[in-house]
């Protein structure tokens, strides 16, 4: 098997607030290219906490990360934000779209900071992002104007502006109503299946998570049990 | 950079009345600064010029003393004996400057010299019917004593030139022609302390602005006060030096008593107390001018503070998405300058414009009556000062909050919602 994309090695997380104690217990995953696998587990055993270490936002832990064979744990903040840029894309739960800017600024920002291509590449990419995710029309409005179900939808363009090799999502459906679930979560199912895109998404929908290719069950910090899926259709 | 200002820009536009009122601060501090100082420049500058426009900058005379060397002191010393002299008195009783036309030639080919001109001075005695107004007469050079000690600005009534040009005229000042109830014609009698008496016509009136000054100097031909005197033509008491350096004047008139072996006054020595009033002034408007500055660079400090804490989830996705936290430090130092560089462009303009009104405001004192409006100093350093001040608070005002700002924790805030 090709080398994995994402390798988490004995990850332990603690918080030392207002005690000292442990909210990952020895975490080890690995994540494959062109996965898309999904995190579950009750509330407070750790899948968010888990995610912001993978994502390299989080460089308070023990243990070991790599992204894309290089290692993340120990890099300066300037040579993770880089990382972030590149190579991985984001959604949360309250959409996090920039309200000051159009919704086409919001998905051309971290190209731009990434100043790879020219500015006319960039905005004919953006284009081309948003319109996968059917949300062309809007491009030229501000960010704040979009419904809840629209920004979401915008924030994933967004994270796949840079083709990153991986993108994260926590919770990214959980506040949206069935409807937009639905239009999102079949968007992720869209961008697996069609262009084999990698991703890693902590979800409470079960019925979402079900129809992923790999399920990681979590409990109490640790990882309990993993179900693989059929290769998906 | 380019991509981080267009954040700093985009972010400035949303919160645009806060903006506003941060420039506007900064407008104010700036407007303030450079008014004040350019004001009060321009009124040392009047306030000076009273003095240094008048006053030679090195004045030659003799002064009457005790001479220093005794002729007992002359005498061989003897080991066993000490000398007491008591009860001293001055012999040398002449004012007049010996070799008066050597010390001329001299200065004449003097590089550091603008110009001077001679001036013999008397005490006299203006008679109006019994009384005796005590007073000086001063024979001055008058082709030489207007361009060099603008003697012209003085003569309020009456042409300067005229005391050489009529015989036995003089140039009283306003307050004592008022004592004598005389006006420009009339004849005043003089009489000096050897006891003469002269009859000499009123010419031209003038009016200093020192008040004791005016009452009791006047001006009339060199010639004409050597007649009074009874002296010769070579007579000559003072020597009044201009040079092109004023503040060289202490170092060369150091330098001119020991050559010419005269006393020599430098007009620093002679007008301390106005150096004093003119720093003093100078110190309270940079006082005040640099607290508006800061207090201007509080107002942005406050406001960017404000902006951080509503922009958090900005910050936090910015982070998120790449950009690392130097980026973030510099847009908000970024917006910080913004502000400051357009608070600090409109602050100049305004008080160029503020500066100008103010030279419109009349201005009457009896002191300057060539002044008729009031003075400002248009001198580009004090904008230049104005600027780099500015920049140097919003740094500062700017860098504590951007800081703050590279630190925030996109985890914290991500999971804080
Ligand atoms: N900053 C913090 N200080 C102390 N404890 C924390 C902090 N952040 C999270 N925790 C604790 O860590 C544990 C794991 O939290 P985490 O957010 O990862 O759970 P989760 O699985 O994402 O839950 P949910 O499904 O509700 O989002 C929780 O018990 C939580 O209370
Ligand atoms: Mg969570």
């Amino acid at each position: 098997m090709a080398e994995p994309i994402l390798t988490a090695k004995n990850i332990v997380k603690s918080f030392s607030d207002p005690i000292e104690f442990e909210v990952l217990h020895s975490v080890n995953l690995e994540i494959q290219k062109g996965e898309f696998t999904a995190i579950v587990g009750k509330s407070g055993c750790g899948k968010s906490t888990l995610l912001y270490i993978l994502s390299t936002m989080d460089t308070d832990y023990k243990g070991s990360l790599s992204i894309d064979g290089e290692r993340m744990t120990g890099l300066k903040e300037k040579e993770l934000a880089r990382v972030r840029n590149e190579k991985i894309g984001f959604v949360f739960q309250f959409h996090y779209l920039l309200n000051e800017f159009t919704v086409l600024k919001n998905v051309m920002l971290p190209a731009l900071k990434l100043n790879k291509f020219p500015l006319a590449e960039i905005e004919a990419k953006a284009m081309q992002k948003l319109q996968v995710l059917g949300m062309e029309d809007l491009a030229h409005k501000p960010a704040f104007q979009l419904s809840g179900g629209q920004k979401q939808r915008v924030a994933i363009a967004r994270s796949l502006i840079n083709d990153p090799i991986i993108i994260m999502a926590d919770e990214p459906t959980g506040n949206l109503d069935s409807k937009n679930s639905q239009v999102v979560f079949d968007t992720f199912m869209e961008l697996s299946v069609k262009f084999n895109q990698t991703l890693l998404v902590v979800t409470h929908d079960n019925s979402f998570a079900q129809s992923t290719g790999r399920i990681i069950e979590m409990d109490d910090g640790r990882i309990v049990n993993e179900t693989k899926n059929l290769p998906l259709q | 950079m380019k991509l981080l200002l267009s954040i700093a820009i985009t972010l400035l536009r949303a919160r645009f009345k806060q903006t506003l009122v941060a420039a506007v601060g900064v407008t104010f501090g700036i407007t303030m600064f450079v008014t004040l100082l350019s004001f009060m420049s321009g009124l040392n500058h009047m306030l000076d010029s009273l003095v240094t426009n008048r006053t030679p900058h090195i004045r030659l005379y003799n002064e009457i003393r005790v001479d220093s060397v005794q002729p007992i002191l002359l005498a061989s010393k003897n080991p066993k004996a000490y000398h007491f002299i008591q009860s001293l008195k001055a012999s040398n009783a002449r004012k007049e400057i010996y070799n008066a036309n050597k010390i001329m030639n001299a200065l004449s080919i003097d590089p550091r010299v603008v110009g001077f001109s001679r001036k013999v001075s008397s005490p006299v005695f203006f008679n109006d019917g019994t009384i005796d107004i005590s007073g000086f007469m001063n024979g001055i050079d008058a082709e030489k004593e207007v361009p060099l000690f603008h003697f012209q600005d003085y003569v309020i009534k009456g042409n300067p030139q005229d005391v050489k040009n009529i015989p036995n005229s003089i140039i009283v000042g306003k307050p004592l022609a008022e004592l004598l109830f005389a006006d420009i014609g009339d004849v005043v009698q003089v009489t000096t302390a050897a006891g003469e008496r002269f009859q000499l016509k009123i010419v031209g009136l003038y009016q200093s602005g020192l008040a004791d000054f005016d009452k009791t100097q006047s001006f009339a031909s060199i010639a004409t006060v050597q007649k009074i005197l009874g002296k010769g033509s070579g007579y000559i008491t003072d020597i009044q030096v201009k040079l092109t350096d004023m503040n060289a004047a202490p170092l060369i008139a150091k330098e001119y008593g020991n050559v010419f072996e005269l006393d020599a006054q430098d007009i620093q020595a002679a007008n301390q107390q106005f150096e004093t009033g003119t720093r003093v002034r100078n110190i309270i408007s940079y006082a005040v001018g640099i607290t508006l500055l800061v207090v201007a660079g509080f107002g942005i400090y406050n406001i960017l503070n404000m902006m951080i804490y509503e922009k958090m989830d900005t910050i936090a996705i910015l982070k998120a998405t790449g950009f690392s936290g130097k980026d973030v430090k510099r847009i908000f130092l970024l917006i910080s300058i913004i502000i400051g560089i357009s608070g600090c462009m409109a602050g100049l303009v305004l008080s160029n414009l503020l500066c100008r009104a103010i030279t419109h405001i009349p201005f009457s004192s009896a002191a300057v009556p060539t002044v008729k409006t009031y003075p400002v100093d248009f001198n580009v350093s004090f904008y230049v000062i104005a600027v780099l001040f500015s920049l140097l608070t919003t740094w500062f005002a700017g860098w504590f909050p951007a800081r703050k700002a590279s630190k925030v924790d996109p985890v914290v805030i991500i999971r804080g919602k």
